[in-house]
């Protein structure tokens, strides 16, 4: 504090005006920091103490017995349901400042430049954070395609977008340690690469709609605006990962709510390893048939890992499940649709098939590991 | 004048719209917004990230939900 006192005495009488913006920026850089140190800090508190909250509420507010189905199920979603959102928060806050760095336009121009080989690995890890919706998907698809990212390349990023998801990630890492944390997002990160190499492979690029080819070969002919990306500075990075919060959390609530409830149900209602028949590592079909069932299904990471953690603790194996919630999180009936209106059904199909096989393996490689 | 919206239905879409609505109130003009949500019609004014603005015919925003403010200074030109 003395330090910056002095600066600002010595300098004032040269050049009053910069220095009086300076003095404001650098009050606004400590605001910002205390306020932020002091959100953390209440962040980790209410964190540290959710155990003995939910439990205070579940026994002594709404006097449930520890004993009974509901109040193991109540517990469960009391404890759950802030901790998961606590979590969410500050994950996608993380991210989204992460995510300031890379917009699409940014992604595509790194893209653009680079050899097929190095442009899959690349792609993959592009697709993890570089910020859009699955809305604008097909539109940034063809963006691609336009700039002269190869085909497989591409679809690289298309597949890995989705699958690793940041949420995912942090929730798994959360519940079941790194160990597994790593794993899903090698496996996820190799499914999209191995699907690209496979398209790639395959020379595709004629089972594209005849109108994609059309426009796409024209490059890029409008400017892609996008977000003033490389420049903000942290103030405006800190905006971006509120936005992102507000967005994505805002969003997201009902679901995770909503799977934390039925988690809830599952934890307190299923018995025991009850599920370690149909679901356990003995059930060799159950893999396929969970990946099957979660493909055409639509759901977020957030809302399906409560459901996940759940399902484990009732003895269903592992991989199996993770298996079903990439399945449900990578692809879903509505993108398939989408996709459709650009791909013709055979590289429609490839694409589905090799994202449906490569998920299935990495059931079974979980089961396995794990 | 001629005003598009173009976007697939996603929520920044919407926003946009939004936003060019309310600009074009404050303005008082008069002039009708078409909201354009087929991909390939999309992608032929070459906007490849959404949402997107065409004025009369001319794209003029890609990839961002413009404020209302910028839009105001964008139609006033």
């Amino acid at each position: 504090m003395d330090k910056a006192t002095v600066i600002k005495q010595e300098v004032a009488p040269a050049a009053p005006v910069a220095v009086s913006v300076g003095g404001n920026s650098f009050r606004r850089k400590i605001t910002y920091l205390s306020s932020g140190a002091a959100l953390l800090a209440i962040w980790w508190l209410l964190y540290e103490n959710l155990l003995s909250l939910s439990r205070l509420i579940t026994y002594k507010v709404l006097s449930l017995h520890p004993e009974t189905h509901l109040g193991a199920a109540v517990e469960f979603f009391i404890y759950e349901t802030p901790k998961v959102l606590l979590l969410l928060t500050l994950v996608v806050f993380g991210v989204g400042v992460i995510r300031s760095f890379f917009t699409p336009e940014r992604t595509r121009r790194i893209l653009a430049g680079k050899r097929e080989s190095a442009g899959h690995v690349l792609a993959g890890l592009l697709g993890v954070v570089t910020p859009f919706c699955s809305c604008s998907a097909v539109p940034l698809f063809m963006g691609f395609l336009a700039a002269g990212v190869p085909l497989g390349v591409t679809f690289s990023f298309l597949v890995a977008a989705p699958m690793v998801n940041e949420i995912a990630l942090a929730l798994l890492f959360e519940l079941f340690g790194w160990k597994v944390a790593l794993l899903y997002v090698g496996t996820g990160l190799s499914i999209a690469m191995i699907t690209g190499v496979v398209i790639g492979r395959l020379r595709m690029e004629k089972h594209l709609e005849d109108w994609v080819v059309e426009i796409t070969s024209r490059g890029i002919t409008q400017p892609q605006a996008g977000l003033d990306d490389e420049h903000m500075d942290w103030e405006q990075r800190t905006r971006f990962g509120l936005d992102a919060v507000k967005e994505i959390v805002l969003k997201v609530w009902p679901y995770v709510t909503l799977g934390i409830a039925v988690g809830a149900g599952i934890h307190g209602y299923v018995p025991e390893n009850f599920l370690a028949g149909i679901m356990g590592k003995e059930a060799w079909w159950a893999v396929p048939v969970a990946v099957l069932a979660g493909v055409p299904m639509y759901s977020n990471a957030a809302g399906i890992i409560p459901v996940v953690q759940a399902l484990v603790q009732k003895g269903a194996a592992f991989g199996t499940v993770l298996a079903f919630m990439m399945a449900v999180i990578a692809i879903s009936t509505p993108e398939a649709i989408i996709l459709r209106k650009v791909l013709k059904p055979r590289l429609l199909g490839v694409f589905l098939g090799v994202v449906t096989v490569g998920i299935i393996i990495v059931g079974y490689l979980f089961n396995i590991v794990l | 004048m001629e005003i598009k919206v173009l976007g697939p239905g996603c929520a920044k879409c919407h926003a946009l719209e939004a936003n060019v609505k309310a600009a074009i109130q404050e303005l008082g003009l008069n002039v009708e917004v078409n909201h354009v949500t087929d991909i390939k019609t999309i992608a032929e004014y070459g906007v490849f990230m959404t949402p997107g603005l065409v004025v009369d015919g001319v794209v003029k925003i890609v990839g961002k939900v413009a404020t209302k403010e910028e839009i105001k200074k964008l139609l006033s030109k």
